[in-house]
């Protein structure tokens, strides 16, 4: 049984991140549809705090919030001018779009709900893993361990920032 | 005998076919000329030297003890070797038939060479355009025949005779701009060509069932003991025997297969020697230069037929039944060819015909030829005749060649009188209509005669029809040659020079054929050439009644030529006018012509190519654009879905994958 | 109350079914690349809720939204890269000008 806070948490942070979505993916000003992005990614951290991973929520706190949404703001500042509203869209192409999501949904929801009897599990009880042990699993190279895609997504990092610089770069 | 001669005899004509062919364009006209002309006298003195150590040297590996020419496998190289018994091999082949085709080809050619220097250019000395292709595609021809003769398998021969087919066709078709010359050359390519379709099936047969191509083997060795022999006396009757009358020998529609196969082969002969019914496309072929006429289409290419009959003679002996119908062809087209030539007014179809009764002479003696009647006379009458035609008769398509040079026209209405003009061509074409008449001592006396007489011991009937015909070749040639030199001069135009003797180039063949012509009939050819190789005396068997006879037909049908025509008078326009329809009909040629035509267009081109041609444009055809267009219209129909929007993408990949969802719960449901 | 796996992966749905929306109804490429992270940013929550939920002893889906987080960085920075090049090309970022290079 949940605490009442946690319960209230659960739904400030579902609510939140359910309108805030709506709300990144219909707003008209890019530079707000990026901001509406970053609350998002906020209450996704707020999610895995509450599942007990906090060195998850720290990541996506620094890397995405922090990273991410940094470079998109570069890069909207870059491409448009402040003040830009990008052109209406027509009725019917956000029919359809509209549409097709709420087929999505409805398809996605239809078969966790009546098919996929895991997805109503308990919470069990868990450690909150700590550092040593993530450094350890992270650095490791034996089973369940990641040192080689640790090294790989750092390969790819390296190819990713010299490709990032040859791509923009002025000719 | 060492192989360089042999191989120098091959080699050098091809040679002046590739060097001419490819640089005569880079040389003058008369470097060309005379190279070729060199080239070919070079090939005459060795092939002389070849057929004169052949026949004279009394060599051991060419001669017996007892007296018999021996066949002599000079080289005999393996080109293709398919399987263990399937090789095709390359050689070169001496025996008695061989050797003295050697010294016909190379004699006329050489002549022909010769002749062609003055003849191929107009009176102020410019030479025709092509000239040295002209040599080149002599040079191939008489390469091609050579490699014919001397040809130790079938196979062989059979590409030779392609090849010899070839250069007749690229001679013919030498005026290429003349659409009627065009025309002749394709007739006689696809004519000779159709008679091949069975020439080939006949080799396969024979070599099926006979294991092997070379001549020495079927014409000699029973078929269990294929040993490798180079070197065996000519055609034992029981080595044939045994290959083809003891083995069990399949049966095909009521005759053996080596019936068949001879009759096939025989099928090839007759469109290469032109007898009927493929004889249509040699009168055409005169379209071609009158040397080549005198060359391939009198003298050496279309006694093809003849020489390989000759060839495979011992196999023809088997099976009398194939000498039957050749002797009957022949007997048929010899008359044919005979009345034909009594009423044409081109000088040189009235020599094609003639060409094709002298061939018809030559089949009709090897088919009438048994070995039980004065040794296998028929044979060696064959063989002679074939020889001392193709000397009168190069003569006589010379000679014609000069008139025609002098003239500008075939057509003798345009010649008359030109016996005090030409006194070198009048004398040597009188020569030439004696031999061909068979006057003695002229060379044509004593080969006809010896057919005659061999047709005699065969069978009275074909006796009595060839001295027929004999008595009507003395008629029309003299008919010609009265034609042509006697009656009333034209006048000659102001301003024109009247027609005068040819430059020595031309000349020089002319006598010189005219004077073998006078001798050739007393070279003893029985000691050189007979069937099984064996020398008879053939004065031993000269029949002089049959001569008398032969003799006595050829003066009167002379007489009755220098009634009607030594000068301009109506008997010949009455008899025109008495036999009407026998006029119309030998001057149409009995409408052969009209009924190939009538064949291949009529029947065959409209009933069943058209058909076919019609199938292959709508429904074959139609298929494969159909596809074409289908793909066309759905590549056309499909194009834009590949928009380059992204989200177009994204939409149908959704789609998808929402239409797999649904499907997916609705199965599980 | 309890909050069950569900009550976690339903949000998550209904952010993806978002980002669906926006990818392929906003034709600002930038735009389009927001949709694509907040569908991104879907799974990952699922990764980690089934991991929580499921098997709380060990770390797969926490490590696997790890380096997916890495690897969405890597992506975003390029896809930005590209799209500064297409701004100064076309002198917009509009998703449906860019056929030029078609056919």
């Amino acid at each position: 049984m949940e605490s009442v806070g946690s319960i209230i948490l659960y739904f400030i942070v579902a609510l939140s991140m359910i309108v805030f979505s709506v709300m990144a993916v219909t707003t008209r000003k890019i530079l707000r549809a990026a901001t509406y992005l970053l609350f998002t990614l906020f209450g996704t951290a707020v999610v895995y705090f509450m599942l007990d991973y906090e060195f998850l929520g720290a990541v996506q706190i620094a890397v995405y919030a922090g990273g991410i949404v940094v470079l998109f703001v570069f890069a909207i500042l870059l491409t448009s001018r402040p003040g830009d509203n990008t052109e209406r869209l027509t009725s019917k192409s956000r029919m359809l779009g509209g549409v097709a999501a709420v087929i999505t949904l409805i398809v996605a929801c239809y078969s966790l709900v009546s098919r996929c009897a895991l997805a109503f599990a308990q919470k069990p009880e868990m450690e909150t893993p700590d550092m040593q042990q993530i450094g350890a699993t992270l650095m490791g190279t034996g089973a369940g361990q990641y040192l080689l895609p640790f090294e790989a997504v750092s390969v790819l990092l390296l190819a990713c920032i010299i490709g990032g610089v040859v791509v923009a770069r002025k000719r | 005998m060492e192989m360089t001669i042999p191989v120098l005899i091959l080699a050098i004509p091809l040679f002046m076919f590739l060097f001419l062919g490819l640089l005569g364009m880079k040389m003058s006209h008369k470097l060309a000329g005379t190279l070729g002309t060199l080239g070919m006298g070079t090939i005459l003195v060795l092939s002389y030297y070849t057929a004169f150590q052949y026949f004279f040297s009394g060599a051991p590996e060419f001669i017996n003890a007892a007296g018999e020419r021996l066949q002599y496998l000079v080289f005999d190289q393996t080109w293709l070797q398919f399987t263990e018994k399937l090789v095709i091999k390359v050689g070169f082949f001496l025996d008695p038939i061989s050797a003295m085709m050697l010294v016909v080809i190379t004699t006329i050619s050489f002549m022909v060479h010769l002749y062609s220097m003055g003849y191929m250019r107009d009176h102020h000395g410019v030479y025709e355009h092509g000239f040295q292709r002209f040599y080149a595609f002599l040079s191939l021809f008489s390469f091609s025949m050579l490699g014919l003769v001397v040809a130790p398998n079938i196979f062989q021969t059979y590409i030779f005779w392609e090849l010899v087919g070839a250069s007749s066709y690229l001679l013919i078709g030498f005026y290429y701009t003349k659409p009627s010359a065009v025309s002749a050359s394709k007739k006689a390519f696809i004519v000779t060509r159709f008679a091949d379709l069975g020439f080939l099936i006949g080799i396969l047969v024979l070599s099926y069932y006979g294991g092997t191509f070379n001549f020495a083997e079927l014409t000699s060795a029973p078929v269990e003991g294929l040993a490798g022999v180079s070197q065996v006396s000519l055609g034992t009757a029981e080595g044939i025997k045994a290959m083809f009358t003891n083995s069990a020998a399949p049966v095909f529609m009521g005759a053996s297969v080596l019936t068949w196969a001879l009759v096939l082969i025989f099928m090839g002969c007759m469109g290469k020697s032109a007898m009927m019914p493929l004889h249509i496309w040699l009168p055409d072929a005169m379209e071609g230069p009158t040397p080549v006429s005198a060359l391939i289409h009198a003298a050496t290419m279309v006694v093809a037929g003849v020489y390989l009959v000759a060839r495979l003679f011992p196999l023809y002996l088997m099976e009398t039944a194939a000498l039957d119908i050749i002797t009957v062809v022949g007997a048929l087209t010899a008359f044919y060819a005979a009345m034909v030539a009594c009423v044409q007014v081109d000088i040189k179809r009235v020599l094609a015909f003639s060409t094709i009764s002298q061939i018809a002479f030559m089949m009709v003696s090897l088919g009438v030829a048994r070995p039980e009647f004065h040794e296998g006379l028929g044979y060696m009458a064959s063989m002679f005749h074939l020889f001392t035609h193709a000397m009168f008769k190069a003569l006589l398509f010379l000679g014609a060649g000069a008139l025609i040079h002098a003239i500008g026209s075939n057509d003798y209405t345009a010649m008359h009188g030109l016996r005090k003009y030409m006194p070198i061509t009048h004398w040597t074409f009188l020569i030439g209509c004696l031999a061909i008449a068979g006057i003695i001592p002229f060379s044509g006396f004593f080969s006809k005669d010896e057919i005659l007489s061999s047709c005699l011991g065969y069978s009275w009937v074909a006796y009595l029809w060839m001295s027929l015909v004999a008595g009507m070749t003395a008629f029309y040639m003299f008919r010609l040659y009265y034609l042509i030199f006697w009656w009333k001069e034209h006048e000659t135009p102001e301003g024109h020079h009247a027609p005068h003797d040819q430059p020595w180039t031309m000349s020089l063949p002319l006598i010189f054929l005219a004077a073998v012509s006078c001798v050739a009939g007393f070279i003893p050819f029985g000691e050189l050439v007979s069937w099984n190789g064996h020398p008879y005396d053939f004065m031993a068997h000269f029949d002089w009644s049959v001569a008398a006879v032969s003799l006595c037909v050829a003066v009167a049908a002379i007489v009755l030529a220098t009634v009607m025509y030594r000068k301009e008078n109506p008997l010949p326009s009455k008899m025109r006018n008495a036999l009407p329809a026998l006029w119309t009909w030998c001057y149409h040629r009995f409408y052969w012509d009209e009924l190939y035509m009538f064949i291949t267009h009529s029947i065959i081109f409209r009933s069943v190519c058209r058909p076919l041609a019609w199938f292959d444009r709508h429904i074959i055809d139609g298929t494969m654009d159909a596809f074409a267009t289908v793909t066309n219209k759905v590549s056309e129909a499909i194009k834009p879905l590949q928009s380059g929007q992204i989200q177009m993408y994204v939409w149908y990949y959704l789609i998808g994958a929402l239409a797999l969802g649904v499907v997916t719960i609705l199965c599980l449901l | 109350m309890e909050i069950t796996a569900v009550y976690y992966l339903i949000p998550a749905l209904i952010m993806f079914c978002c980002g669906v929306y926006g990818f392929i109804t906003r034709k600002n490429m930038i735009a389009m690349l927001i949709s694509l992270e907040l569908m991104l940013n879907a799974v990952d929550i699922n990764f980690v809720v089934f991991n929580r939920f499921l098997y709380p002893e060990q770390m797969e889906g926490m490590f696997f939204t790890l380096f997916a987080i890495a690897i969405a960085a890597a992506e975003t920075a390029l896809a930005i890269a590209i799209i500064i090049n297409i701004f100064r090309a076309a002198k917009n970022i509009d998703v449906r000008s860019l056929n030029e290079m078609k056919f």
